[in-house]
């Protein structure tokens, strides 16, 4: 299934004039979009990739004003075709920037042959603990979140409501675990059960049975992509919206999910770094486009993937389009000023973002479509639990 | 700790997930054990017949009619795909025939993102079954006692097919002795056409009606036909019965596995341990069930021949 396209971005009949009034004449950026563009996961996949497509065609087609060349690969959701996709990145196509991932797993499965090869790895969504942390990496940043804070957040909010049994549940896998972790640091009562199900996972009948046999007062679920509308469609069914409040992330709540589960997520408060109503001069531009060229709602994750690409265009502006030197690059992605549809974010010293954390609620937009609205800011300039372990400066 | 309304409750989760398993199985061991075909696509079918019913919903104005068309618009498309791209494909080896479908996977699954797009589409369960049944004080999704039903009456149908009409007749011997079939005259390739229209259909009905309780996604297919083939290696290839029984088992053992496993091990060990490990557990259950069956029954529980 190892598909891989060769994309050259949408300006490639540049015309003369254009050429000749570029300040260097070097080789062309080359980015690998490495994502999930098959299987359940590919709706964020493919979401990252338009985002980034737009932030791409809003610059010229070009990023810090060079030619840009994206070599577009599958990765299936696999860790293993994944790190093999890196290596051919690094070694055969030697791209400039990797960017794409969507899951922790493969983000850590890659890290260690984009590090050996120098290659920049620009994170649009996973943001794993580790390489928050002790493992943080000169060549890993994430220009979305690391991924308990936006956890934390609904743990505060949920706390902050005074709910005191909760019930929580998360996929068993890196993320799965930073997600409950996050929520437990600012969530102080008890926890009514704790549930970690199969990646990928279908029918959650078993694990809906034991949380009603727990009578717990509110329900934390971290589900993302098909997962999420799978479980908020039978927590539906099983008769416990309405007598259970659910929360979650806004991953559990994003618009990939909302456009399948319709008015069963209705009402459902979750918390995000965007929002499709984030007052911004470039959100509403970028809101309106996507809808324009796409054809449906931006999600989150398409915005992540667009500010991956502003990103990798300050860090080029940044060293006049010389992309000969790897550590020059690398410096400058460092200190880019870094302003994106959020408004201006700052990278901590590990490289994950700092930056404010909104309470969303789902609701029935003008035009009928079901949609995510701020409902409130939760944290204001807030930096990850794990920067302090990082021994980068 | 865990009272008996639960265990029920789960019972029934268990059966209603194998019965959806059986849908699959039955055409898959069926065109496995009869056509000598494996066939990868068939997920696809499945997630054809979840899409088509989805789409069909709002042009037919109730999700009945639209399972009722869609079921048999998914037989149809099987019926098609067995003349153009399988009917070569029978006298090839598994290798050549494994290849072929999974490209087939890779077809259907581009063609409905061009149709439908990226994002999973909207199925909602009909208005009258979308809330709860009371059954002697438990509370159970009505939706998912549908699918249960649904599928017991497929299984009834599906048995009194193969074992008292003429057509079964011909498709248990098939199973048992194909060339045998052959060289007796019979008119294989209407046969193999039939028995494969079949297997869409049933695999079609298990996509509409799963449709309004997982996503309605690209990729739905496979993820449901990896259990689908440990049902009918479980089961023994080429069986109904197997697939019954296998079916059932599966959707059993996976579903007590996720509800009691993670309890079992906090009785051993710390909660945070009990919960990742009791969760990797119970993602193993059926696999170590469909070892164990292999160990004791290499050719599955009920083999055709």
């Amino acid at each position: 299934m190892t598909r891989s396209l060769l994309a050259l971005t949408s300006v490639a009949l540049t015309s003369a004039l254009a050429l000749l009034a570029s300040p260097v004449l070097a080789d062309p950026l080359k980015i690998g979009m490495i994502t999930t563009l098959s299987g359940p996961g590919a709706g964020l996949g493919i979401d990252i990739r338009d985002g980034f497509a737009l932030a791409t065609e809003h610059l010229g087609g070009k990023l810090g004003g060079q030619e840009t060349q994206i070599v577009e690969a599958d990765d299936q959701q696999k860790p293993d075709v994944a790190v093999g996709l890196a290596s051919r990145m690094v070694e055969r196509d030697r791209v400039n920037v990797v960017t794409g991932v969507v899951w922790s797993n493969l983000a850590l499965a890659m890290m260690p042959t984009l590090a050996g090869g120098k290659t920049l790895f620009v994170s649009p969504n996973a943001g794993p603990s580790q390489l928050a942390g002790s493992q943080c990496n000169p060549y890993f940043f994430n220009v979305a979140y690391q991924n308990d804070t936006i956890h934390e957040a609904m743990g505060k909010h949920v706390q902050d409501a005074g709910f005191k049994k909760v019930y929580l549940l998360a996929p068993n896998y890196p993320a799965g675990k930073d997600s409950l972790s996050g929520f437990k640091r600012y969530y102080k009562g008890a926890v009514a059960g704790e549930v970690y199900t199969q990646v990928g996972q279908l029918d959650y009948a078993a694990e809906l049975a034991q949380l009603k046999a727990a009578a717990p007062d509110a329900v934390f679920a971290f589900y993302p992509g098909g997962m999420g509308i799978n479980f908020i469609k039978q927590f539906e069914q099983a008769g416990l919206k309405g007598a259970t409040p659910l929360f979650g992330p806004g991953f559990s709540f994003d618009q990939d999910i909302l456009a399948a589960v319709g008015e069963s997520a209705l009402g459902a408060k979750n918390s995000a770094q965007w929002s499709p109503d984030l007052e911004t001069p470039a959100n509403a531009k970028f809101v309106k486009d996507f809808k324009a060229k796409f054809n449906r709602l931006p999600s989150m994750y398409a915005a992540q993937g667009y500010d991956a690409a502003v990103l990798i265009d300050a860090a080029v502006k940044g060293v006049n389009g010389d992309l000969k030197d790897k550590d020059a690059l690398r410096a400058a992605m460092k200190t880019a000023k870094f302003d994106g549809l959020r408004g201006a974010v700052r990278l901590n010293n590990n490289q994950f973002p700092i930056q404010n954390v909104y309470l969303r609620e789902v609701v029935k937009g003008p035009d009928g479509a079901v949609t995510n609205k701020l409902a409130g800011t939760v944290f204001t300039d807030h930096a990850d639990a794990y920067a302090k372990d990082c021994a980068m400066k | 700790m865990m009272d008996f309304l639960l265990l029920a409750e789960q019972g029934l989760n268990g059966l209603q997930l194998g019965v959806m398993l059986f849908l699959m199985a039955a055409g898959l061991t069926l065109v496995f054990g009869i056509m000598d075909l494996i066939n990868l696509a068939h997920g696809s079918f499945y997630m054809v017949g979840a899409y088509l019913t989805a789409a069909l919903v709002p042009m037919l104005g109730g999700f009945l009619p639209a399972l009722a068309v869609a079921v048999l618009l998914t037989a149809l498309l099987g019926l098609a795909v067995e003349v153009v791209a399988l009917r070569t494909l029978y006298r090839r080896d598994h290798l050549d025939q494994v290849l072929a479908t999974f490209g087939l996977i890779l077809f259907f699954n581009e063609l409905v993102r061009i149709l439908f797009g990226p994002v999973p589409i909207f199925l909602n369960p009909p208005a009258a079954l979308a809330g709860t049944v009371d059954l002697w004080g438990l509370k159970y999704p009505a939706f998912r006692l549908a699918i249960l039903g649904t599928g017991l009456a497929v299984a009834a149908g599906l048995w009194l097919l193969i074992s008292r009409t003429r057509v079964g007749m011909l498709i248990r011997a098939g199973a048992t002795n194909r060339e045998m079939v052959m060289a007796l005259g019979v008119d294989v390739r209407l046969l193999f056409g039939l028995v494969f229209a079949l297997g869409c259909g049933l695999a079609g009905l298990a996509g509409a009606m799963a449709g309004p309780v997982l996503a309605v996604q690209v990729g739905m297919g496979e993820q449901i036909l990896i259990l689908t083939f440990v049902v009918i290696v479980i089961g023994g290839i080429g069986s109904i019965r197997g697939a019954f029984a296998g079916a059932l088992l599966v959707g059993v053992v996976d579903t007590l596995g996720r509800a009691l496993l993670p309890a079992t091990f906090r009785l051993v060990m710390d909660a945070a341990s009990a919960n990742a490990a009791g969760a990797a557990a119970a993602s193993m259950a059926i696999y170590v069930l469909m070892a164990l069956v292999l160990a004791v029954r290499p050719k599955g529980l009920f083999p055709a021949a």
